[in-house]
C-alpha cells in the first residue's frame, strides 16, 4: 500500500490536526516530524482531507505545516521469544535499553534481543496443513516452552515446504516456509506482530470458565473464587491497599505468565516490581517471578495518550501465550487512569460528553476490552487462557461512578475494598458481604470445586457467608442497645463472625508464610474455624464470651504465621482443641 | 529572553477573559510570547489561527496590541547562581538581585525513565513525632499535608524544611498572602540557611493563572541540583489547592467540558506530572516533594484532595485535637506509603511496633470516647486509655515537638509504661524484654 503523508494545520495540547493527501486508515499509526525527532501519533478520526491524530508524546515546539509520514499499518506489538522478564513502556519500548535518565522524546527502542540466540525444536513437518496460530516449533524461554506459530495474520490453509532442523538460531532468522493455496511462499521467523486494538483468534472455541485459578489470597480463593480465563476488578479508595493485593495476586497467582500493566500510576509502585521480582521466588515453580513476568509501565507521568495502548500492549502479549496452551493472568492497574485518558480525548474532540464528562461509548470499550479475556480451546486439543484482574480507583471512594458501573458490567468478579476496613487495618480490604463471583452461579465451577476440595466446600463457604452477614447485623444491634441490652447470644453471633473475618479473611501479605495460603490449607482452616462455631458454648455473660474467642482468635493466627501442618503449627492446633472443648 | 529573530504581529482577531487569538506562521506550541508586554504562552493553534494564554490576564488589552513571539517554551536559568534567591513566577529576581547567569533550561520537561529509578531508602527526619514515628518520611517521596485553610500548614512546613537534612530547598508558593510569603522569608533569614534556599513565588496579588508556572519552575531548579549535582532537594509547594484553581479557571476559559468539582478532566494527569518528579536518582541526588493541599471542612472527596491522594505517597493530615488545644498530625488519616523502607532499616527495630501499639491504644481511647458520649460505662481500662490519649497527644502527635527519633521511642515506651500493662501493648516479648522502662526505685 502507498504511504500517505500530510502536514500539520492545528495543534492542542497532543490532539493534532493533519492535512493529509491520499488514504488513511482509523487507528492507523503515523510520525511528526520535529525537527529530525519523529513523533509518534495515532488516527483517532478521519474528517474529509483532516486526521485527527493523538500524539504519544509532548507536543511542545510543534508548528503547523510540520510533516507527516503515515506508516500503513495500526499501532503493533512485535511477539516472541524474550517477552518474558522484560520491561516496556505502553507502545513496547525496552525501556531497560533507553539511553538515559530521562526519558527522550521521539526514542523508540527495539522490544526484542535479536541477537540472542534460541534453542529451536520443530513439532510441525514438512507437508503439514497449517492455519494462523498452529504451533511448528517450540524454544525455550526461560524454562517455558515457548511456540513458534504459524503467524497470527495469515489467512486459509497452508502447506509446510520447509522447516528448521533442531539448533540454534536467532529471531529473524528463517525457522519454516509456508505455500498457500495459490502456490505462494510465506517465510515465517521467530517474531510476528499483531494489531494491538485486535482481538488474537486462531483458536477452536472459547467455552465458560469452568475451573478457578488460585491466588493464594483466602478472601479470593474460599469466598469469590476467580476463574481461570475469568474477568474480576478490584475497586477502592486511595489508601485501602489495591496495589498490595494486586501484587500479592501477581506473586502467587497460578499462572504461567504474568503481564503486569501498570497503567498510569506511581512510578515508585514500578520500581517496587523491578526491585523485588528478580529476587522474589514463584511458590509454584521455584523460579525466580521476574522469569514469568512481563512488565508495561507508563506511568502517571508518561504521555497520557499511551495509557490506552498499554493496557492492550499487555492484553495482546498475554493472547499471544494463550495461544501457546499457557495459562497467562493479566494485572491491569488502574483502568481509571486509561478511561479518564480517554475523556481527555474526547473532551478535546468536543464530542458530547456522557456521564463526568467521560464519552459516551466508554462502557462499550471496557466491555470490548473484559472479553478478550477468556480459557480457549486450541485447535490440538490444549488449553489456554487469559485471566484478567483490573484495578478501579473510583472518584472520591463512591463507587456509583462511570468506570466502576461500566466495570461491574462487564467483570465477573467484584472484590470491594472498603475504607472503613483499610481504617481498622483489616487487610486486605475486601468487603465480604459485597463482593462476589458470579462463578460460583457457573454448574460446572460448582462442579469443579466440589471435586477439587471437597464436596461440602461449597456448601462450607455459603455457612462462613452467613455467618458474616448475621454478625455485621447484630453488630448494629449490639451498638445501638449496648453491651448489656442484648442477649448473649447476640454476642456469640458476632464473634463468631470476627472469627472468621480475623482467620479466614485477613491475611497479612507482608508474612512470609501468611501471605500465601493454598488450596488445601484454605480447606482445613475453613473446616477447623467452622467446627468452632458449631460447638455450643455456655457463656454466662458477654465478657466471658469475648473472651473466649479472643483467645481462640489469636491462636487461630498464630497458626496462619506458622509453616502448615509443622511443628508448631500443630502445637497450636492442640491448645486450640483444648481451648475450645474447655467451658 | 529577547532574541535577535522576532516575529511581531499587531491585529488580534478575539479576545476572552484569558486568551487572545491571531493570525501568526511558524508559530510551535507552548511558545511563549509577549501580548501589549504582558508574558503569553500558545494553547493552540488551528491554521493559522494561534491561541495565546495571557499570564496575567486581557484586561485593558487592545486588538491592536503588539504580539512578540519568543520561538520558545518558558525557561529558567540554571546554576549554582540560583541558591539563596527569590524570583517571579517567571523566574524573574524579586529580591533585587541581578538576573541569574546559567544554562537556559526549558521548564517542564521530560520524566524520568521508571527503570532508571531507584528505590527510595533514606529517612528524612523532621523532630516532629507525628511524621517520624508514625508516617516516617523517606527521600524521593512526594507527600501533601492535607488541612483546613485555618491551620498553621504553612509554619510546620517551614519548621520540616530547615528541620530536615538536605542540601537545597525549594519554595513553590502559589497564591501565598503577603504576610506567609514575608514570614518564609523571615523563618529562612532568621535560621541562617538563605544560602540553600531557593523560592519562586506568587502572591495572592498577582494574577492566579501565572501560577500555573510555579511548579515546573521550582521543579527545574530542584531537577538541576539533583541531576547536575547529585543533591538532596527538598521542594514545598504551597498550595495546590490554588494552583488547581487556576487550571480550572484556564480550562474554563478555554471552552473545555469541565468533570467532578469544575475541574477539568485532566486534572489528575496535571498534578501527576507535578507530583512524579518526586525521585531517587541512581546516582544519589533525589527530589522529594512535600505540598499542602487545602481542603473544604476536611472534606478529602473533593477532585483536588481525591486525585491528590490517589497519585501522592501518603498524606498527612493536620487536625485541631479539642482536648488538649494542640494542633496534632491525625495519627490514623495520615500515612506514609514509603515508612516501611526505613522504619526499623535506618531507624531502631522496636519502630513498627512501637509505632503500630501507640496507634491502637489511642484508637482504643476514640472507641473510649464515643462510648462515654452514648452515656455508655466506662471501665478501666478505657478510663487509663483516655489518659493515655491526653498524654499521647501533648508529648508525641502535637506539631510543637521537636525531638530525635530514639527520643520518641523511649517516649512511647515510657507512656506505656504509665498507663498500660505489658500484654496490653501487644508487642513482642524480645522487645518489650529489651525497652520496657526498668522502676526507678
Amino acid at each position: 500500500m502507498e504511504k500517505s503523508t500530510g502536514v500539520v494545520t492545528g495543534i492542542i495540547s497532543n490532539l493534532v490536526t493533519v492535512k493529509i493527501s491520499g488514504h488513511v486508515s482509523q487507528n492507523e499509526i503515523c510520525y511528526i516530524n520535529l525537527g529530525g525527532t519523529k513523533l509518534m501519533a495515532e488516527v483517532i478520526k478521519v474528517s474529509g482531507k483532516n486526521a485527527f491524530v493523538q500524539v504519544y508524546e509532548s507536543t511542545r515546539g510543534l508548528k503547523q505545516g510540520d510533516t507527516v509520514e503515515f506508516d500503513g499499518h495500526m499501532l503493533e506489538v512485535s511477539l516472541g521469544p524474550g517477552l518474558l522478564s522484560s520491561s516496556y513502556d505502553g507502545l513496547q519500548n525496552n525501556l531497560e535499553t533507553m539511553e538515559g535518565v530521562f526519558l527522550k522524546r521521539g526514542e523508540y527502542t527495539d522490544p526484542l534481543d535479536h541477537e540472542k540466540a534460541w534453542h529451536f525444536t520443530p513439532i510441525a513437518k514438512v507437508g503439514d496443513k497449517v492455519q494462523a496460530a498452529d504451533w511448528l516449533g517450540e524454544v525455550k524461554e526461560g524454562w517455558l516452552p515457548h511456540k513458534i506459530m504459524v503467524p497470527f495474520s495469515f489467512k486459509g490453509e497452508y502447506t509446510i515446504t520447509s522447516i528448521s532442523d533442531e539448533g540454534d538460531y536467532r529471531i529473524d532468522d528463517q525457522m519454516a516456509v509456508l505455500t498457500d493455496e495459490d502456490g505462494e511462499s510465506h517465510i515465517v521467523t521467530m517474531v510476528q506482530k499483531w494489531p494491538v486494538k485486535i482481538a488474537v483468534g486462531g483458536y477452536a472455541e472459547k467455552p465458560r470458565p469452568y475451573r478457578i485459578m488460585e491466588t493464594g489470597v483466602r478472601c479470593i480463593d474460599t469466598l469469590n473464587p476467580i476463574a481461570e480465563g475469568g474477568t474480576g476488578f478490584i475497586p477502592g479508595p486511595f489508601g485501602c491497599g489495591k496495589t498490595v493485593l494486586q501484587h500479592a495476586i501477581a506473586k502467587q497467582g497460578d499462572a504461567e505468565v504474568i503481564v503486569m500493566a501498570a497503567c498510569g500510576e506511581r512510578a515508585n509502585e514500578v520500581v517496587e516490581i523491578f526491585t523485588e521480582f528478580p529476587e522474589l521466588v514463584d511458590p509454584h515453580t521455584g523460579r525466580k517471578l521476574m522469569e514469568r513476568t512481563t512488565i508495561i509501565c507508563n506511568t502517571s507521568n508518561m504521555p497520557v495518550a499511551a495509557r490506552e495502548a498499554s493496557v492492550y500492549t499487555a492484553m495482546t502479549i498475554c493472547e499471544y501465550y494463550r495461544a501457546m496452551g499457557m495459562k497467562a493472568l493479566l494485572l491491569a492497574d488502574s483502568t481509571s487512569r486509561w478511561a479518564q485518558a480517554l475523556r481527555e480525548m474526547s473532551n478535546r474532540m468536543e464530542e458530547l460528553p456522557g456521564a463526568d464528562a467521560f464519552p459516551v461509548d466508554l462502557s462499550a470499550i471496557i466491555s470490548n476490552f473484559y472479553s478478550r479475556a477468556g480459557i480457549v480451546k486450541l485447535r490440538n486439543g490444549k488449553t489456554g487462557s487469559v485471566t484478567f484482574i483490573g484495578t478501579v480507583s473510583p472518584a472520591g471512594g463512591n463507587l456509583k461512578e462511570p468506570v466502576t458501573e461500566s466495570t461491574k458490567k462487564a467483570a465477573r468478579c467484584f472484590y470491594a475494598l472498603e475504607q472503613s476496613r483499610a481504617d481498622q487495618k483489616r487487610y486486605p480490604a475486601v468487603n465480604p458481604i459485597d463482593s462476589y463471583s458470579k462463578y460460583l452461579e457457573y454448574p460446572e465451577v460448582v462442579e469443579y470445586l466440589k471435586e477439587r476440595i471437597d464436596k461440602n466446600w461449597v456448601d462450607n463457604v455459603n455457612r462462613a457467608k452467613n455467618i458474616v452477614r448475621r454478625g455485621k447485623e447484630v453488630a448494629d444491634q449490639i451498638n445501638i442497645l449496648g453491651d448489656d441490652g442484648v442477649p448473649v447470644s447476640y454476642h456469640e453471633q458476632y464473634w463468631k463472625s470476627e472469627l472468621i473475618d480475623f482467620v479466614i479473611l485477613q491475611q497479612d501479605a507482608f508474612d512470609s508464610i501468611d501471605a500465601l495460603c493454598p488450596l488445601e490449607r484454605q480447606k482445613f482452616m475453613l473446616e477447623l474455624v467452622l467446627g468452632i462455631c458449631d460447638h455450643e458454648f455456655k457463656f454466662e455473660n458477654f465478657d466471658k464470651c469475648r473472651e473466649k474467642y479472643k483467645e481462640l482468635i489469636n491462636l487461630l493466627r498464630q497458626m496462619n504465621y506458622s509453616e502448615f501442618k509443622s511443628e508448631k503449627f500443630n502445637q497450636y492446633l492442640e491448645q486450640l482443641n483444648k481451648v475450645s472443648n474447655n467451658d | 529572553m529577547t532574541k535577535a529573530f522576532q516575529r511581531i504581529y499587531t491585529q488580534l482577531e478575539s479576545i476572552t477573559k484569558a486568551t487572545v487569538s491571531l493570525k501568526a506562521q511558524g508559530v510551535s506550541n507552548d511558545e511563549l510570547a509577549t501580548v501589549a508586554g504582558r508574558l503569553a504562552q500558545v494553547v493552540k493553534i488551528k491554521g493559522d489561527v494561534v491561541t495565546l494564554q495571557i499570564f496575567s490576564g486581557t484586561e485593558g488589552i487592545p486588538t491592536n496590541a503588539e504580539v512578540m513571539f519568543f520561538g520558545e517554551a518558558p525557561a529558567l536559568n540554571v546554576s549554582e547562581e540560583l541558591s539563596g534567591r527569590f524570583f517571579n513566577a517567571y523566574g524573574k529576581p524579586i529580591d533585587g538581585g541581578p538576573e541569574v547567569e546559567g544554562e537556559h533550561r526549558q521548564i517542564g520537561g521530560p520524566s524520568v525513565n521508571p527503570y532508571k529509578r531507584k528505590q527510595p531508602s533514606e529517612l528524612i527526619p523532621t523532630g516532629i513525632a507525628g511524621i517520624d514515628l508514625n508516617n516516617t518520611l523517606v527521600s524521593g517521596q512526594k507527600i501533601p499535608f492535607f488541612a483546613d485553610p485555618d491551620q498553621p500548614y504553612n509554619q510546620v512546613m517551614a519548621q520540616v524544611a530547615l528541620r530536615a537534612d538536605v542540601d537545597k530547598i525549594i519554595l513553590g508558593g502559589m497564591g501565598l498572602s503577603n504576610d506567609d510569603y514575608l514570614y518564609f522569608r523571615h523563618e529562612f533569614e532568621s535560621a541562617g540557611a538563605l544560602d540553600k534556599i531557593i523560592s519562586f513565588v506568587n502572591t495572592t496579588d498577582q494574577p492566579p493563572v501565572e501560577r500555573l508556572l510555579i511548579p515546573d519552575m521550582a521543579l527545574a531548579a530542584a531537577e538541576y541540583f539533583a541531576v547536575d549535582k547529585n543533591e538532596k532537594v527538598l521542594v514545598l509547594l504551597t498550595d495546590m489547592t490554588l494552583y488547581a484553581d487556576a487550571l480550572s479557571i484556564v480550562s474554563n476559559r478555554m471552552d473545555q467540558i469541565p468533570s467532578k468539582d469544575s475541574m477539568p478532566g485532566s486534572l489528575y494527569s496535571d498534578l501527576a506530572k507535578i507530583y512524579e518528579k518526586a525521585v531517587q536518582l541512581p546516582d544519589g541526588g533525589s527530589i522529594t516533594i512535600i505540598a499542602v493541599t487545602t481542603l473544604n471542612d476536611g472534606d478529602i472527596t473533593h477532585a483536588i484532595p481525591d486525585n491528590t491522594g490517589y497519585i501522592t505517597e501518603g498524606q498527612l493530615f493536620l487536625r485541631m485535637d479539642t482536648d488538649t488545644g494542640k494542633v496534632i498530625i491525625d495519627p490514623f488519616r495520615s500515612l506514609s506509603r514509603l515508612k516501611q523502607l526505613v522504619q526499623g532499616k535506618k531507624t531502631r527495630e522496636d519502630h513498627s511496633q512501637v509505632m503500630n501499639a501507640s496507634v491502637r491504644l489511642y484508637a482504643d481511647a476514640q472507641n473510649a470516647k464515643t462510648k462515654l458520649e452514648n452515656g455508655f460505662d466506662l471501665s478501666d481500662y478505657d478510663m487509663r486509655c483516655l489518659e493515655y490519649a491526653k498524654a499521647y497527644a501533648i508529648r508525641l502527635l502535637s506539631i510543637d515537638v521537636n525531638i530525635s527519633i530514639e527520643e520518641m521511642l523511649d517516649t512511647a515506651w515510657s507512656l506505656f509504661a504509665e498507663y498500660f500493662s505489658q500484654a496490653e501493648t501487644g508487642i513482642k516479648q524480645a522487645l518489650i524484654d529489651k525497652y520496657w522502662p526498668k522502676k526507678a526505685n
